[in-house]
């Protein structure tokens, strides 16, 4: 299926500062692992080499929290759209 | 003598500094890799130019090391991770501690201490490393516990001259060395307390929380070691230690530097206790050894006298060994002192910067 990973500008230079990205996979894990082929920079960024999303780090599709969803399981519909956030969270720094 | 340079890691950042070959005239860039925590920096003087490193994290994006070949103007990093554990460890690099370039005999070759506890080399300068299997697979790696700080190898000291051989030392597991280029590491650690473990228990084999190491370059056997509670000196690399605290306020603290020049004389910054990280009287104080640990002193002109309440970390203690030698340490306060005559007298490099983590620092040829 096709999608698209829209990214935050902060991380637009990890990816050539490409906002948008197109993907062929049918989960959101093989969105990743097919970003981790053309922009190991910015795969890097999102998930450990555990294969585990940053715990700052939330994966949106269609507007909902994947970890409401099948997680990195969750199967990427056509046309659909996967957001990168960067969570609003920290503070002690 | 021609110009200086002292790389510093922030909570918040890196900044590079250089000065004039007389240390008094510090131009300081503006904080780079911004939001990283920088808790390892390392400066490879070993080649044409010297090469800057930051071990870098951030709390979004994650851990890396980065690289500067033109003195901090720019910083690079591989698009593929320059450490990561390998699939079959079922382990993910949290943060970098330590980047040390290897002796004059490896050329080429960097050592990366990490966190959880791992030692990376690289061989090609500091781009890509390999994790040293030998120590990640040591039986003792199960029960070595993290410190406050974290599972954290945050010290590594190659041999001088002898590149099979290395010290590394971990919090909490202790101090370790390898005489075979790191494929076997023992334990090093007879002397060494655990004050916290049952009187009969405490002087483990392992899982001491050593806080630093340092040696002198031209006599390696001497190590001096600041542990959590206790300062230590080894004649044997490591063989044996024992305690060199008389006339030190606490046995507490994270640094400990020797002189590049006197291996009997070194440097330690001590805090009131682990329950109390604070200094002795709250006053900004440098502990001074000029006899091989027999007797130290206080050393305090230009630090601030009263009312002080920061903390120097284990890192953040450095000479450029040059000659005159510089010794520089950052606080938690954002501030680096500088001293250039043994530490008789302490000038300001810098202020108002985040918590220092870790300083390196370098003479340019």
């Amino acid at each position: 299926m096709t999608a698209t990973v829209v990214l935050p500008a902060v991380l637009r230079q990890s990816a050539g500062g490409l906002g948008r990205i197109p993907v062929e996979a049918g989960s959101v894990a093989e969105a990743l692992d097919q970003l981790g082929r053309e922009w190991p920079l910015l795969e890097r960024r999102l998930r450990d080499e555990r294969g585990r999303i940053r715990q700052h780090v939330r994966l949106y599709l269609e507007g909902v929290d994947i970890s409401d969803l099948a997680g990195m399981s969750t199967p990427l519909p056509e046309g659909s759209r996967l957001h990168i956030i960067p969570a609003v969270s920290g503070g002690s720094r | 003598m021609s110009e200086v340079v002292l790389l510093i890691g922030t909570r918040k950042g890196v900044v590079v500094a250089r000065s004039d070959g007389a240390r008094s005239d510090w131009r300081l860039r503006p904080l780079q890799l911004m939001m990283s925590e920088v808790y390892g920096v390392g400066i490879d003087s070993r080649g044409d130019r010297p090469r800057l490193f930051a071990g870098a994290t951030s709390e979004h994006w994650g851990p890396s090391v980065l690289h500067s070949d033109d003195l901090g103007e720019s910083w690079a990093e591989q698009d593929t991770a320059p450490i990561a554990f390998p699939e079959d460890t079922e382990t993910a690099l949290i943060r970098v501690w330590q980047i040390q370039p290897g002796s004059e005999a490896e050329p080429g070759v960097v050592y990366a201490g990490v966190e959880p506890h791992a030692l990376f080399r690289s061989q090609d300068g500091g781009i890509t490393f390999e994790l040293v299997r030998g120590l990640f697979e040591h039986p003792h790696r199960a029960d070595w516990a993290p410190g406050n700080g974290g599972a954290c190898l945050h010290t590594v000291l190659p041999h001088p001259s002898d590149p099979k051989r290395m010290l590394v030392a971990l919090s909490a597991g202790g101090v370790y060395r390898t005489r075979d280029a790191g494929q076997s590491w023992e334990a090093a650690n007879r002397g060494i307390q655990s004050y916290w473990m049952p009187e009969e228990q405490r002087f483990p084999e392992f899982g001491q929380c050593v806080h630093k190491l340092s040696q002198h370059p031209a006599r390696p056997e001497t190590v001096l070691a600041q542990n959590h509670f206790g300062v230590y000196r080894s004649d044997d690399y490591g063989g044996s230690w024992r305690a060199i605290e008389s006339g030190l306020p606490s046995t507490f603290g994270f640094p400990v530097l020797v002189h590049p020049h006197d291996p009997d004389t070194a440097f330690v910054f001590p805090l009131q206790a682990d329950s109390e990280r604070m200094p002795p009287e709250r006053a900004c104080r440098i502990y001074r050894t000029r006899d091989g640990g027999q007797s130290w002193q206080p050393l305090g002109n230009g630090l601030p006298a009263s009312g002080y309440h920061s903390a120097v970390l284990r890192d953040g203690m450095c000479t450029d060994f040059g000659d005159p030698a510089g010794v520089y340490f950052g606080t938690r306060n954002g501030e680096v002192f500088a001293t250039r005559d043994d530490g008789e007298s302490w000038e300001l490099v810098a202020e108002h910067l985040p918590d220092v983590l870790s300083l390196r620092a370098a003479v340019l040829a």
